[in-house]
Parts: structure tokens; C-alpha cells; sequence
């Protein structure tokens, strides 16, 4: 399935509506084809940013690909948006820096690191790290710090999949993940505004939850480099910094691993970091947020504990004071 | 100065010239951002405000609204290299304009942030700080606007000009602003406070040299 594709050029871009539309047609016709390409099915990732990705519809683990919420705009956002208005401080950290310098960073040949308490360890080249899994697409609302928001239909396949892979052994308490460091194509690294490489961490209960999700791509596509190629978490209960973007290393640890946000601020930036509009950060709000692509006076709508996903995630924090782990 | 009167002059003076050419000039160029932000808004001549609209006008406004309170803080330093340009004819228009554009900052976050939210509005500025202390030189400002006629100036006189040191505060105030509200890249916040700081140390430090030359040799010079 190797065959080249220039460019993505903006007539390319399925319009959302049009894409629902075809995805949802896909889907029929990949149930009919039969469960062998659905949930064995070994996934293909094409080298290049905007390449369509062939994927099911059928979310693993029964979990629905969109977990409603009440008076929550879910219409999922534009390609435009979700690809021009990025937090990914390794390439600056205006939200069109990365759009701008993401171009020049080399995401294949890419490995991933696996280490710490598991059986199975080791270098593994992407293109073997992801092809044990079925990709399926999830619509999952996605809630930054800085208290905006989007709704991204993502591609990719359970954490918890990924991770089961590598045996994880009863000291595994903790996932810590790493992303690249390559000054040379990532400028923002230059300039010490955070400590290089970016680090992040999950509990393993939560990395091993069903929403956890590892991400390849976007609308269908190859996920481009500003999103966080080639391949990025996401945690969609926790604020948009938790989902650690072009990973390198993966690491199983004993004790609660250290993340680049709560090093640089830990009275801002907490590990847990989860939705919550009653824990405000300490200098903003988050009981509300900008919902990008809301009407121009009304961009505003409430923020819901655990992002809406409270249902889903909430007896992992049972008898835990979010604010204390906030 | 007016040793003889001044006999009716043809032709371009410097007043002349500042109410008909300069003047006009600069309000039309302390324009120039707004018409910008208009155009972003409506994406017109390949313009873009982003996607998140609300965010592009509230940063870019209350910017502004510095750039403003910093130019009229180098009519001063200015003045003093080159007194026959008479800037000091133009600070009004400047401090006018950051009072502008400190307004349509406060009214995006109002209007269009909080949805005319008048309780998340109290909130704010109660309890976060970094809105408590933007809003505190917003305020600070108002004054100043208000007495900025020459009515005002002549019948305040020497107290209009203490009144409007607080022009001093107010840029720390709203640099404070700016800087507290910074995630974590306070680079740009830190070069305005470089430019403040600049500004503020040259009139400390021409306070002084006026006093020494006042004590010195010169004693009968005033400032």
C-alpha cells in the first residue's frame, strides 16, 4: 500500500460534513467485508502527513467514539482548525508556530523506546510498534489549560492495547512518556522556556482505561506533524498538556514519574490534571471555556468535570481530593 | 518669550502645521490596529485572526493599549533631543488612544469573553489577580481621559500634572498585567518592562541633573 502522495493540498481536505458522510458509508462497507480487516486488522501507516489511513469504525473495548454530554457543542472541528491553532511549545510557542515549523521535522524512520518494569523491553520501529492493532476513529472533545476547546476526530488504537504488549510487571505503577528531542528540526527547543525533552506521565489504571488512546491520525488521515506526528497520546478526561505528542520513550515506573508542566510550575500544573470547572488554576477560571468554532459572540460554554467523560472515569478518582491532586 | 507681540503670520507654522497635517497623520495611523484587527476579523486582504477570534482581539487590544501608554511616555526623552519638533503637542492624542484601545480590550473580555457575564466579571477582577490589577490601571486611566481637555489642564494646573504621573503606575500595572496572565513564555512582557524601565530611569535620572544644574553654576534656570 506504499504510493506516493504530493503535498496535502487544501481541495484535498474532506469538508467535515462530507466526511461524516463518506466515514459513515466506509464503515458499512468495511462491516461487510467481514471482522478480518476490522479487529485483527494490522495497521498500515503510510510515511506522509495527510495520506488517508484505513480504519474502522467499530471503537475497541465498547467504548462509544463519542461519549455525549449535555449542552456541549460536539459538532467536530475543521481540519483548519485543529491543524492552525496548536499548542507544541517544541516548535514556538505561538499557536501558529507549529503549523509554520512542523513542515521540517523528519518523523520517519522513526523508534520508540520501551523500558522500566515490564517483561517485554526494547527500540522498536514504529512502523512494528503500530501494526498489531486495529485503528478505529474516536470523537473526543479536547480541553486545553488555557481553558479553549475543540472536538477532534481522531485515528488510533487503545493505550491499554499498546501497553499490555510489553507485560507490564506488578511494580509497573506508572507510564512516563517522552517526546523527541531534536533541536535542529524542532526551533522551539532552542530556547529553554520549558525543560527538553517534554515529559509526561499517566497512572497505569489510568493509561490502561479504555478512553487512553494513541493517536496516528486525523480526519481519516495521517496525523500531520503539528498534531503531533507520528504518533501522540490522548487522554480526553485531562487538560490538553497530558496528551504527549511525538513520542519517543516509553517507560513503566514504580514511582510517580516527573511531567515537564508540574516541574516548570507545581502550583499551577498539577499530574493529575483533569477537567474540573470547580478547580480553578490558580490565576484563571476553568469553570468555562472558548469553544473554537462557536459563534463569534457566544464562543463561551461550560466546562464539565472530567471533560464529560465523568461516567466513564470518575471511580478512578474515587476518595482522591481533586484539589489537592489537582 | 513674548517680548514683542507676535505679528499675524501667512504660511505654515508649527501650529498651524500640527493641526492640519501632523495631527490628522498620526490619529489616523493610531488607527492603523484597529483597522487591522477589523480586517482579520472579516479575513479581508489575506488577514487572519486566527481561529480563536475572542483571544486574537482581547491579546491584541490590550497590546495596543501598552504600545500607546509607552509612546506617550517617549514624548519626553524626545522632546528633550529635539525640542523644536514640539512633540509634547501630541501626547494627548497618544494617551487618548491607549485609553482607546485599553477600553475595547476590556469590552472584547466583557462582551465577547464573558458574555456579558456581570457575575463571572465581578469574580474575576475580585479573584484573580492579574485581572484585578488590569483592571485596577483600566480605572486609573479614566481620570486621566476625563481631564485631558485644555479646560481641565488650565483649571487643575499644577495638580494636573501630578495627577498625570499616575501614568507611571499605570504602566507597570498594565505590564504587570500582560505578565501575569503569560502561561509560562513571559519573553514578551519582560521586553515591554525593559522599554518601561528605560523610560522610567531617564526621567529619574533628569530629575536629577535638572536639580544639579539648578543648584549649580546656572541657578537661575527653571525647569
Amino acid at each position: 500500500m506504499r504510493f506516493r502522495v504530493p503535498g496535502i493540498a487544501p481541495s484535498e481536505i474532506t469538508p467535515p460534513d462530507a466526511y461524516f458522510g463518506r466515514r459513515a458509508f466506509l464503515a458499512g462497507a468495511l462491516a461487510a467485508a467481514g471482522t478480518a480487516l476490522g479487529r485483527a486488522g494490522a495497521a498500515v501507516l503510510p510515511p506522509r502527513a495527510g495520506m488517508p489511513l484505513a480504519f474502522t469504525q467499530d471503537a475497541a473495548d465498547s467504548v462509544d467514539a463519542l461519549v455525549h454530554a449535555p449542552n456541549q457543542n460536539e459538532t467536530p472541528n475543521t481540519w483548519d482548525q485543529i491543524t492552525q491553532y496548536n499548542n507544541y511549545y517544541e516548535f514556538g510557542t505561538s499557536k501558529t508556530d507549529p503549523a509554520e515549523y512542523a513542515g521540517q521535522l523528519q518523523v520517519r524512520p522513526w523508534n520508540i523506546a520501551v523500558a522500566g518494569e515490564a517483561e517485554v523491553t526494547g527500540n522498536f520501529a514504529l512502523e512494528d510498534f503500530v501494526k498489531p492493532y486495529a485503528l478505529e476513529e474516536r470523537i473526543y472533545r479536547f480541553r486545553c489549560v488555557e481553558a479553549w476547546s475543540m472536538v477532534i476526530p481522531w485515528v488510533g488504537f487503545p493505550l491499554a492495547r499498546l501497553l499490555q504488549q510489553f507485560k507490564p510487571t506488578s511494580r509497573a505503577k506508572y507510564v512516563a512518556f517522552d517526546t523527541l528531542y531534536r533541536p535542529g528540526q524542532m526551533p522551539g527547543q532552542r530556547v529553554p522556556v520549558l525543560k527538553w525533552p517534554y515529559a509526561e506521565g499517566l497512572r497505569i489504571d489510568e493509561a490502561m482505561h479504555p478512553l487512553s488512546f494513541m493517536v496516528v491520525g486525523l480526519y481519516g488521515r495521517v496525523l500531520p506533524n503539528q498534531n503531533g506526528a507520528p504518533l501522540r497520546l490522548i487522554v480526553p478526561w485531562k487538560y490538553g498538556f497530558k496528551s504527549i505528542k511525538a513520542i519517543v520513550r516509553i517507560v513503566f515506573t514504580e514511582q510517580q514519574p516527573l511531567t515537564t508542566w508540574s516541574e516548570a510550575a507545581p502550583d499551577e500544573y498539577g499530574f493529575y490534571a483533569n477537567v474540573n470547572p470547580s478547580v480553578p488554576h490558580p490565576r484563571w477560571s476553568q469553570a468555562r471555556q472558548r469553544r473554537i468554532g462557536n459563534p463569534f459572540f457566544h464562543e463561551r460554554q461550560d466546562t464539565l468535570l472530567f471533560n464529560g467523560y465523568a461516567n466513564e472515569v470518575a471511580s478512578l478518582y474515587t476518595g482522591m481530593d481533586l484539589r489537592r491532586n489537582f | 518669550m513674548a517680548d514683542t507681540p507676535n505679528p499675524p503670520r501667512r504660511g505654515l507654522t508649527v501650529e498651524r502645521g500640527y493641526r492640519s497635517i501632523v495631527k490628522p497623520i498620526v490619529f489616523v495611523a493610531s488607527l492603523v490596529p484597529l483597522g487591522w484587527m477589523v480586517c482579520a476579523l472579516f479575513g479581508w486582504f489575506g488577514f487572519s485572526a486566527g481561529v480563536d477570534p475572542v483571544k486574537f482581539l482581547e491579546l491584541e487590544n490590550g497590546k495596543t493599549a501598552l504600545d500607546f501608554i509607552l509612546l506617550t511616555l517617549m514624548v519626553t526623552p524626545v522632546h528633550d533631543l529635539a525640542r523644536h519638533l514640539q512633540l509634547l503637542r501630541l501626547r494627548r492624542m497618544l494617551g487618548l488612544f491607549a485609553f482607546f484601545y485599553a477600553l475595547v480590550h476590556f469590552s472584547v473580555y466583557v462582551v465577547l469573553d464573558l458574555d456579558f457575564d456581570w457575575h463571572m466579571v465581578g469574580a474575576d477582577i475580585v479573584k484573580r489577580p492579574y485581572i484585578t490589577v488590569g483592571f485596577t490601571a483600566l480605572l486609573l486611566l479614566l481620570p486621566l481621559a476625563v481631564t485631558s481637555t485644555n479646560r481641565m489642564m488650565r483649571r487643575l494646573g499644577r495638580r494636573w500634572t501630578r495627577l498625570h504621573r499616575l501614568i507611571y503606575g499605570i504602566a507597570a500595572l498594565g505590564i504587570w498585567h500582560y505578565y501575569w496572565q503569560e502561561k509560562i513564555d513571559v519573553r514578551m512582557p519582560i521586553r515591554y518592562a525593559a522599554v518601561l524601565a528605560v523610560l522610567l530611569g531617564y526621567r529619574l535620572l533628569r530629575s536629577r541633573w535638572l536639580r544639579r544644574m539648578i543648584a549649580g553654576r546656572r541657578g537661575a534656570l527653571t525647569a
